[in-house]
């Protein structure tokens, strides 16, 4: 989608800014604000850039780094860590071949430590992109995984 | 054996919470309409009488909030801004409550927006809920094409207009004022307090802020009166409370009782009881900024007064079951790992403190048996010192957690 089309959805109130930041974030493909898009923001909300700069590092939701095209968020907080997350980083980690913060070379996949996503009641779990998943074992990851390959031969 | 009291919930899993004709079929929208028929006093006055406490962790009376934030100004603008920013670890409730019965909350809302002479709300929840958000974007859409939002509603002359703003993945954003700054569009630092947000809140205006579950309950009271609110839960607390319960339990969920459940019974009849089925060890009440509690606090009414007897917080309602074979240690870590993450950094004590208590956690497993409990030791005066010298609530909880371990868990943690 064009930029300024985003725009228009949003009324150039600063109520709007984390709004605008998600829309212009998810209309990447590489799931990041890019220095022209916060620049946009900033010029359509009437801050400055330094303001939506800052807004945009506070954030853990927001990126400034090209990431994958699926996000991966375990949640690592106190209950799935003790159900369990820890192993699953690690296992997701070994498998991806990155460490969490990175992005599959092939762009495919960031790995993220998240904090409690409130869904503890199947801890351990993950959202993918917008996809929740609970319950998780090395097992199941794997075939989540492969899941999402599938989706992007598909694309191709 | 206790069974749940489904108030809150009551339409989860029955209804459609796609439908608004559903949800009106089922007695919705009900509320709002004797409250329309009476005065914006009247709504104020019969919150303050059902005794409603906030159920986001404080506990603050609902009522005098409402009190507050009508008080203010005569005539100026005034919001009421919906809390759904749900990240206290272990909670899980308001979700269950935007997912499967989004009306409920809209209804609150806007009978809520009534008593204080409010035009215009927001809901302000956190980012990764997504369908949380899907959900209630589609109910508002309903509800303004039904006439329960927008201009003269239900023909009364009140008019409201409500909008979803989401998070962006912040602990803080769901303290109110940090929660004010966010919407305002900053980075979320807090506020000095006070001015409270009655007072000075949204753009500096009177702004009314209540949790998801606090806003959910005002349909009901409107409806049967503060008398039938005040027939279930305790005299402190009176109501129904969602206990999202999880960790070494057989059946995690979320579970709505009266408030003043006993701690076991929670555990046992409803959740399914522990794992291994042996008594648990220890439950970490209230969230990563909660308070443990050992197995002989078993018997523990889940309600203000009681817990507070007896040292222990209900928080968000968070019920964290720790099993007989689990160490707490690593427990501990991860909590302060929490908040080591989520500190904002504005405060020169709880950015330095969360980490360095977070460190010394990392030492302890390596330490010999009284080594461990001078690090606890050092910890806790170092998250008490913390708490004392920091704005807001998130560098003054490390001490909830830390102390109550110390008071209850020395010897467990100096020999596991």
């Amino acid at each position: 989608m064009d930029q300024q089309e985003i725009f228009t959805r949003f009324s150039p109130d600063r109520t709007n800014l984390l709004a605008i930041l998600h829309a212009l974030q998810d209309n990447h493909p590489q799931n990041y604000l890019t220095e022209e898009s916060l620049r946009a923001a900033a010029s359509y909300s009437g801050v400055n850039l330094s303001w939506v700069y800052g807004v945009a590092g506070y954030y853990s939701m927001f990126s400034l780094e090209p990431r994958g095209r699926y996000i991966i968020r375990v949640c690592n907080s106190p209950v799935c860590n003790m159900m369990g997350s820890a192993g699953l980083i690690e296992a997701l980690g070994s498998v991806l071949g990155i460490g969490a913060g990175e992005t599959t070379p092939d762009g495919l996949f960031t790995l993220e430590e998240a904090e409690c996503l409130g869904i503890c009641d199947v801890a351990p779990a993950m959202m993918v992109n917008r996809r929740v998943y609970g319950n998780l074992t090395r097992k199941s990851l794997e075939s989540v995984l492969k899941e999402f390959r599938m989706m992007q031969n598909e694309r191709k | 054996m206790i069974r749940e009291k489904r108030i809150i919930l009551r339409n989860s899993g029955v209804i459609d919470p796609g439908s608004i004709a559903e949800y009106i079929n089922a007695g919705g929208y009900k509320g709002l309409s004797m409250a329309l028929a009476g005065t914006p006093g009247k709504v104020v006055e019969e919150v303050v009488a059902s005794g409603l406490r906030g159920r986001g962790g404080a506990g603050f009376p609902t009522g005098t909030k409402k009190q507050a934030a009508a008080g203010k100004d005569a005539g100026t603008i005034r919001y009421v801004v919906c809390n759904a920013d749900e990240g206290e670890p272990g909670t899980f409730k308001d979700k269950a409550i935007m997912e499967t019965n989004p009306h409920l909350l809209i209804e609150g809302m806007i009978i809520a927006a009534y008593g204080i002479d409010s035009e215009r709300g927001y809901i302000y929840i956190r980012g990764e809920y997504y369908d949380s958000i899907n959900r209630l974007q589609n109910a508002i859409s309903q509800a303004y094409d039904r006439g329960y939002l927008g201009t003269d509603i239900l023909g009364s002359g009140f008019s409201f207009d409500l909008e979803i703003k989401p998070g962006a993945g912040s602990y803080l954003c769901g303290e109110e004022l940090t929660m004010l700054e966010s919407l305002e569009g900053k980075r979320g630092y807090p506020r000095i307090k006070p001015p409270f947000p009655a007072e000075k809140g949204l753009w500096g205006k009177p702004t009314l802020v209540n949790n998801v579950e606090t806003l959910a309950n005002l349909p009901g009271i409107i409806e049967h009166g503060s008398a039938w609110f005040r027939s279930s839960g305790t005299e402190s607390t009176p109501g129904t409370k969602i206990f999202s319960v999880c960790g070494d339990v057989r059946n995690p969920g979320c579970y709505e009782v009266d408030a003043g459940v006993i701690l076991d019974d929670l555990i046992n009849d409803l959740a399914g009881g522990t794992r291994n089925g042996k008594p648990w060890k220890a439950v970490l009440l209230g969230g990563a900024a909660g308070t443990f509690v050992p197995y002989s606090c078993n018997d523990l009414s889940l309600c203000y007064e009681r817990l507070k007897e007896r040292c222990a917080t209900l928080g968000s309602g968070a019920v964290i079951v720790v099993g007989s074979g689990r160490k707490l240690i690593p427990l501990m870590q991860s909590i302060l790992r929490f908040f080591r993450h989520e500190s904002c950094g504005k405060c020169v004590p709880c950015r330095i403190g969360t980490t360095y208590i977070h460190e010394r956690s990392l030492e302890m497993p390596g330490a010999g048996h009284d080594p461990r409990i001078s690090i606890l030791e050092e910890m806790v005066n170092h998250a008490r010192q913390m708490a004392t010298s920091s704005l807001c609530p998130l560098g003054q909880s490390p001490i909830l957690p830390l102390e109550t371990l110390q008071r209850h868990f020395s010897e467990s943690i100096a020999t596991e």
